[in-house]
Parts: C-alpha cells; structure tokens; sequence
C-alpha cells in the first residue's frame, strides 16, 4: 500500500457471523467490513434475518459463531462497563420510535445522552444541565423541530415521532448510527422524508451507517453497498452503483 | 353429487365428555360437598336465622344517630381514614423500590428477584389483621399499629403488582435507550417506570380501596380505627351503635371505590 494516502479506519469488521435460535438456523457465514463513512443496506425478505442480524453487529443479541469488531473493540465477550461505554458510541433508530410517551420531545431526546452521561439530571429536561439540554435542542434543530421540544411525545405525528428518535440516536454524536427500517411504520412520503434527513444527517456527520430496508429503491438510493440476505446467507455484497432494482429482486423470491 | 344428498350432519347439541373430564366433574362436586360438610353446613340453621336475624334487626333498629355518638363515630371513622391514607401512601412508596428489585429484567438478577417475589408473597399470606395483632405488641395500642399494619399489607400488594406492572411495560423505549448504552438504573427510570406509571397509578388507587377496608376493621384487635366501636357495641349488646358503625363503614368504603373509580378514569383516561 502506497505510503501517504489515508486508509480511512474500518469501523465494523464482521467475520463468519452464525445465529440460530435454538435449532433453527437464522443466517451462517456472513462476513463483511465497513469503513468509516459508509453505508451499508441490509436487503432481504421478511423473516430472514435482517434485524437480528443488525443487531448481532450492535451486540445487543449474542452470536452463535463469528466475531464483530465494532469501532475496534471486539463485541464478544466485553465486561457489561466496557459493553455501555462502545454503546454509548453507536446511534440507534428502530421500526418503532420508541419515545417515552409521556414526557417531552426535549426529555427523550436528552435520553441520547444517558449512555455518554447518566445519572439523575439526565432523567428529565428539567434537571438536566444547560450543555446537555442545549444539545438536545441543536439535534431537534437539525431534524427540524426544535419548535415542538415542549410537546409531549405521543401528541407527535409518526414522521414526527421518528424525526424524534433520529435526533435522540444523534444528539450523543454517534461514531456509528444503526437503523433498523426507520421508515417502514409511515407512509411512502413520510418514509422518504425521514430517510432523506437519517441519511442526510449521517453523511454531514461522516457517520458510518448500517441500516435494513425491504424498499430496493432505499437500498440503491442511500447504500454505498448492498448487502443480500436470502436462504440464511449473504447473496449479494456489491456497490450500490453496481447493482439495478433487477439484480435486488432475486432476493425476495 | 351424493354430497349434496346427504348434506354437511348437525353438529350434537351436547357433546359427550370423555371419561377422564366426567371423573373430575365428579370429583370437583365431591370436593364441594366436603367443604361445605367441613364448614358445617346445615340446612337447619340456615332456616332458623332469618328469624334470629330478624331479631337483631328489631333490636338493632333504629340506628342510634343521636349527635354525640355520631360526633364520636364521625371521628373514629376520621381516624380510620387517617390510617388507611397514610399507610397506603407509605406502603406505595416502599413498594417502588421494591418492586424494581423484584421485577425480572429490571435492575437486579434473577436471584434477587425470586427472593424478593418470595418475600412478598410471605407478606401478602399474612392476613392483615395478623399483621395489626403482630404491630400492636411491637409498638403498643393505637392507630399507629394500625398504620404500620396497612403500610406493609400494601407493600405486599404493590410490590408484587408495580413488578409485573413494569414487566408488562412496553419493551421499546428500554431498548432504545440500552442501545445507546445507558444503565440499567436510568433506563428503568426513565424508560420502564414512565410506560409502567398508568398501571401504578390503577394498582395505587386499589391498594387505597384495601387499605380503608382493612382499616375499618383493624380496631378490633386495638390497632386504632372505627372497628373498636364495632366490637364494643356488639360486646355491650348496644345493637343500635354497631349498626351505626356499620352502616358508616359501608357508606364511607363505597364512597372511596366511587371516587378512586372517578380518578381512575381522570388520570388514566387523559394519559392513555
């Protein structure tokens, strides 16, 4: 490798990922690297794997075989101390937004910080100091609604709600952001518009991105790199540019 | 075609029970018949009451409502009330903490969480009035014995229903904010409690329904309250008094589900 030219770091490195639930197998073999400021789309049919498999990569669900290393540290085996402080680096939006519905927008986006800074003061907006609220704020502005911080979380639409959980996974300034279908509870537009800012968001932020989509036309749009589960194995690992909404199809056969 | 002729058959009106279910019917009325030899059941008695009853309505009635008994009454029955408020909100505050450690999955491991269900359960076997008997040598006669009593009787309730209250909760917010990497003690505040706060207030407002019931009748052991005036007036054969104290504890303990019925509906119907 010619000296000089900066090796961009690798932040997720998978090797021979392998879960089964009980006997049932979910996915074997699935090996790929990620380097910083990436993005990743994880395709596949329904039940095949896609949200356990992100969520092997998170280590939130243990592995059968294989290592991740996420943003150097090896996931498996880590102290549940060594375990919250990789956490606290990684972003996370699921399917559902998961607000806190009784408290306010600003309180649950002040929640993003509870990993970098726990504690009491961070419980509430009302408690919490002027640095962390003043973060909040400025990730509610970045997803355009800073104007609503006092609303209560579930008096939001569902785009809102979602644009919710996307400044609560960036307020800690994520070196990573996971996305688990982040848009597939809303409608087509409101879908496109959260993906839009996710990915928006991320890319300003040089954010390594992994995220799971059953929409082909997400997956080519906003993936750098198209990786396809089918059968329990990775099918496809290719460039978005590569790839057409034809060559995606064969996966949801 | 020959479907047609002889059409889909009518299910039996009544099905057959196999032989195994018709030995437990019958050992289930077998059962019954023995409880209630048990209980002393008679048939005679039962007919011979209502008279008897009938006498001590005629004896009993009218309530004595002269001022003086129903002033003193009007604040025994404070005093019951007194008991049964404070020990449910002292009890519903203990619970909390308690309950997090016997919830699964919530800040303690699975050890902790069987003793502490264990102990609660030990706590909820134990009548109440046992629990009034077992204060009153511990800190005297009094309403205070009383109190006490009814703090740890709602512990035993609340600890156990806060615990599969918060088990119950939505799971989503708590793993978003563990994705992030916070600790299990701020993710069950802000996450687990705040989804589980509904039902905590529902069990809270029970637990207070069954403390003043309790409470009305803790009096009978010396643990403060109205139930003492209920054992001395059926003790002095003063009929007309005890069917004062009853007719109050009735009208009070029916107001008390009504209005704990009202807030109810008031806090959990605004909050979903």
């Amino acid at each position: 490798m010619p000296s000089g030219v900066p090796v961009p770091p690798v932040d997720i490195e998978a090797e021979g990922l392998t879960k089964q639930f009980g006997d049932t197998p979910i996915f074997s073999g699935v090996s790929f690297r990620l380097e910083r400021g990436g993005a990743v789309a994880l395709v596949g049919a329904n039940g095949v794997g896609k949200s356990t498999l992100l969520r092997c990569i998170m280590g939130v669900i243990p592995l059968t075989e294989g290592r991740v290393a996420l943003l150097g540290q090896d996931t498996g085996g880590l102290s549940a101390m060594a375990q919250r402080r990789l956490r606290a680096r990684v972003g996370f939006v699921a399917q559902k937004h998961n607000l806190v519905p009784r408290l306010s927008v600003l309180s649950n986006v002040i929640h993003g910080l509870l990993g970098q800074r726990g504690g009491v003061r961070h419980w509430s907006q009302a408690m919490a100091p002027a640095a962390s609220r003043q973060a909040a704020l400025e990730a509610l502005e970045a997803v355009g609604l800073a104007h609503l911080a006092q609303r209560r979380a579930d008096r939001l639409s569902g785009g809102q709600s979602q644009r919710v959980a996307i400044a609560r996974a960036i307020v800690a300034q994520p070196e990573v952001l996971f996305a688990d279908e982040p848009c597939a509870s809303l409608d087509p537009a409101a879908g496109e518009d959260v993906m839009d800012l996710f990915m928006r968001l991320a890319r300003e932020r040089t954010v390594t991105v992994v995220f799971t989509s059953h929409n082909i036309d997400h997956a080519l749009r906003y993936g750098d790199r198209v990786l396809g589960l089918a059968g329990g194995a990775l099918r496809l690992d290719a460039t978005a540019g590569s790839l057409a909404p034809a060559d995606l199809r064969g996966l949801y056969d | 075609m020959t479907d047609r002729l002889s059409g889909p058959a009518l299910p039996a009106r009544f099905e057959r029970p196999p032989v195994l279910a018709f030995i437990g019917y019958v050992l289930g009325l077998a059962l019954i018949a023995w409880c209630l030899a048990g209980a002393g059941f008679s048939l005679d008695k039962v007919m011979s009451s209502p008279p008897r009853f009938a006498d001590f309505l005629s004896r009993a009635f009218p309530p004595n409502l002269s001022p003086d008994v129903l002033a003193r009454l009007g604040w025994k029955m404070v005093e019951t009330l007194q008991i049964a408020v404070a020990g449910a909100v002292l009890g519903v505050i203990v619970s909390l903490p308690v309950a997090m450690l016997a919830a699964r999955g919530l800040i303690a491991g699975p050890a902790v969480n069987q003793a502490v269900r264990i102990t609660l359960s030990f706590i909820r076997a134990v009548p109440d009035i046992a629990w009034a008997l077992v204060f009153v040598v511990a800190v005297g006669l009094g309403p205070f014995a009383g109190m006490l009593a009814i703090l740890v009787d709602t512990l035993g309730f609340c600890g156990r229903f806060f615990a599969d209250d918060m088990e119950a909760a939505d799971k989503g917010p708590a793993e978003a904010l563990s994705a992030t990497g916070a600790r299990r003690i701020d993710i069950a505040a802000c996450a687990t409690i705040p989804a589980a706060l509904p039902a905590f207030v529902s069990t809270s407002l029970f637990a207070l329904e069954k403390a003043v019931r309790s409470s009305t009748i803790l009096g009978l052991v010396g643990a403060g309250g109205i139930g003492i005036e209920l054992k001395v007036g059926f003790d002095l054969f003063d009929y007309p008094t005890a069917l004062t104290v009853i007719l109050m504890i009735a009208v009070v303990v029916i107001a008390i589900e009504h209005l704990s019925g009202l807030a109810r509906t008031r806090i959990i119907g605004e909050q979903r």
